[in-house]
């Protein structure tokens, strides 16, 4: 092992430590929401209606709609982690700690994505098991699940990144949340399968990363997409090499952080 | 080698304004180095980007044998930056902030830990260290800062206004505490509005004015050039009449209190024979104006005359 790969894992690791800290800290802001929320969806959309709703492709309409609702909950948690942790950084200017150190660009931006998959993830968990209340959970490919969970948690802790990177002030980091991410979740077929729209929001379906995680997800809890998962995949693989490489470009040009 | 090289240094930002024009200044190992100037002379933005918080236009700044361009990484761990304005996360608590900037240099935990301890403890503030930073005054948050730029052991200490908006007593403490790091051999570059600051504390120190350098010398040397110094007498008597003395411009500030004015040509003892012969008991002497002030000054005002 390298001294430098030490040096790395050291930085990183008091990052990673540093963000559970802070999340842990004001978990009735960063963990409790989620829970609650998805009890909502559960009691309403599982319990009171999707009694009158019935099956969706062979499924009971709660089991159908259960990896959505994960997904929706890992994807708000993991984006609103990293967008709020590092623009508070760069707001209370205690980014600084970091840029004046010799930490390179790359263990700085794996801590804050490091962080914002904890938050995620463990979110995820935690609503798992709320859901349990209300249904038994199916794992149709356990190792998929787990995989399309975290690139899941990747692909938007690497978003709220560069979110933050561009945000000036605390508006310019809810406005794609509430602009973009929510309209994208709710039309990303959490609720409903693709094949109930009219052919034309079919197509524009298609062109809704979101659409494409739900269902990988939902492929490794029933074993049922609406789209063929490789496909699906190698689309989150792909939106994430791309972030990745801008965040990198924009921390090494210092957009946001220096002057 | 020097611990500090900077070359040819210039900033232009975005907006237009030009902050440095070609900054040049070599600081030594061990040195204690004062960096004066006005509001807006451009000290913050050549410490920001010694810190590579801001990034140059051109030049060059090498960093204990590092440039900034080609080892950035090396040169940055070379130094401890305390800046201008609070700069940690309010909600952390004390022992975290220094702890977590520790694993920023690479320190393991444990040791970070030590280190933490360590420096706290000699800054006074070890009994705060789990209280939430937004908790401490004023003079404590900047001793925490202090802590933080130490706590991976730089070469380099570089102050911005360390001691703005402290009392006295905490400025003085603070004033002993940096020159025993000094003694241990810690190059420290200090920024600084109290000219009696860097009169106390520093060997060397260098002007900047309007983005130039106007001064790179010994405080020594540069005091040398001072000709005249004004002191103020506080008197047992009330005066009669405002006495007469050769070689000495003397005012009259009310009736116990004179002003007296004079070159580096008259001696002292000159000079209190001739009160002592008027018959003029004096109680106390100090000094009018700190005399870096003065200088400093009189050089910025002569470059404003030759913009």
């Amino acid at each position: 092992m390298t001294e430098r790969f030490t040096f790395d894992m050291i930085g990183l690791y008091t990052i990673l430590h540093k963000e559970v800290t802070r999340f842990v800290r004001i978990w009735t802001q960063t963990l409790l929401p989620s829970v609650i929320n998805i009890t909502l969806y559960f009691v309403i959309f599982g319990s009171l209606m999707g009694n009158r709703i019935g099956d969706l492709n062979g499924f009971r309409y709660i089991d159908y709609i259960v990896p959505g609702l994960i997904m929706m909950s890992v994807i708000t948690a993991t984006y609103a982690n990293v967008v709020f942790s590092f623009f508070g950084a760069k707001f209370q200017r205690n980014i600084e700690e970091m840029l004046v150190s010799p930490l390179p660009n790359y263990i700085i931006l794996w801590g804050f994505v490091l962080g914002g998959i904890a938050r995620g993830l463990l979110v995820g968990v935690l609503v798992s098991l709320t859901s349990l209340f209300f249904t038994q959970l199916q794992i149709a490919h356990l190792f998929l699940t787990i995989s399309v969970g975290v690139i899941t948690a990747i692909l938007f802790a690497l978003a709220g990144f560069i979110n933050a990177i561009f945000s000036r002030n605390f508006d310019d980091i809810n406005i794609v949340p509430t602009f973009v991410l929510n309209p994208l979740t709710y039309l990303g077929g959490v609720f409903y399968s693709i094949d109930l729209l009219p052919e034309i929001w079919q197509k524009i379906t298609y062109i809704n990363p979101i659409f494409y995680l739900v269902n990988a997800f939902r492929y490794g809890m029933l074993g049922y997409s609406d789209v063929d998962v490789s496909i699906a995949l190698s689309i989150m693989i792909g939106l994430s090499v791309v972030l990745y490489i801008t965040c990198i470009y924009l921390l090494r040009k210092g957009v946001g952080i220096r002057s | 080698m020097k611990a500090l090289v900077i070359r040819n240094l210039k900033k232009t930002y975005d907006s237009g304004l030009v902050a440095l024009k070609g900054i040049n200044l070599e600081v030594e190992q061990g040195d204690f180095f004062a960096l004066l100037g006005p509001n807006g002379a451009g000290k913050t933005t050549m410490i920001g980007i010694i810190t590579s918080l801001v990034t140059k236009t051109a030049g060059e700044v090498i960093i204990g044998g590092h440039s900034i361009d080609t080892a950035v990484e090396k040169a940055k761990a070379q130094i401890g930056v305390v800046p201008q304005e609070f700069n940690f996360s309010i909600f952390e608590k004390v022992i975290d902030i220094v702890v977590n900037q520790a694993g920023f240099y690479g320190i393991p935990p444990k040791q970070a830990r030590e280190k933490a301890e360590h420096y706290l403890v000699q800054l006074g503030i070890w009994d705060k260290r789990n209280n939430q930073a937004r908790l401490l005054s004023g003079g404590m948050k900047r001793r925490l800062m202090i802590a933080r730029a130490l706590v991976h052991e730089p070469k380099i200490l570089i102050l911005d206004e360390p001691t703005a908006g402290v009392d006295i007593e905490v400025r003085r403490s603070m004033w002993a505490f940096l020159q025993k790091i000094n003694e241990q051999g810690t190059t420290i570059i200090l920024t600084t509005h109290y000219l009696e600051e860097a009169e106390s504390l520093c060997k060397k120190v260098a002007i900047i004015h309007q983005g130039n350098m106007v001064e790179n010398t010994t405080v020594k040397q540069l005091l040398s050039r001072l000709n005249t110094e004004t002191f103020i007498f506080d008197l047992k008597y009330p005066l009669a009449e405002k006495p007469e003395i050769s070689g000495c411009t003397i005012v009259s500030v009310d009736e116990k209190t004179i002003e007296i004015s004079f070159g580096k040509t008259v001696n002292l003892n000159n000079l209190f024979s001739a009160l002592s012969e008027r018959h003029i008991e004096v109680m106390s002497m100090r000094n009018k104006t700190n005399r870096l002030e003065e200088l400093f000054l009189r050089l910025i005002t002569t470059e404003v005359a030759h913009d």
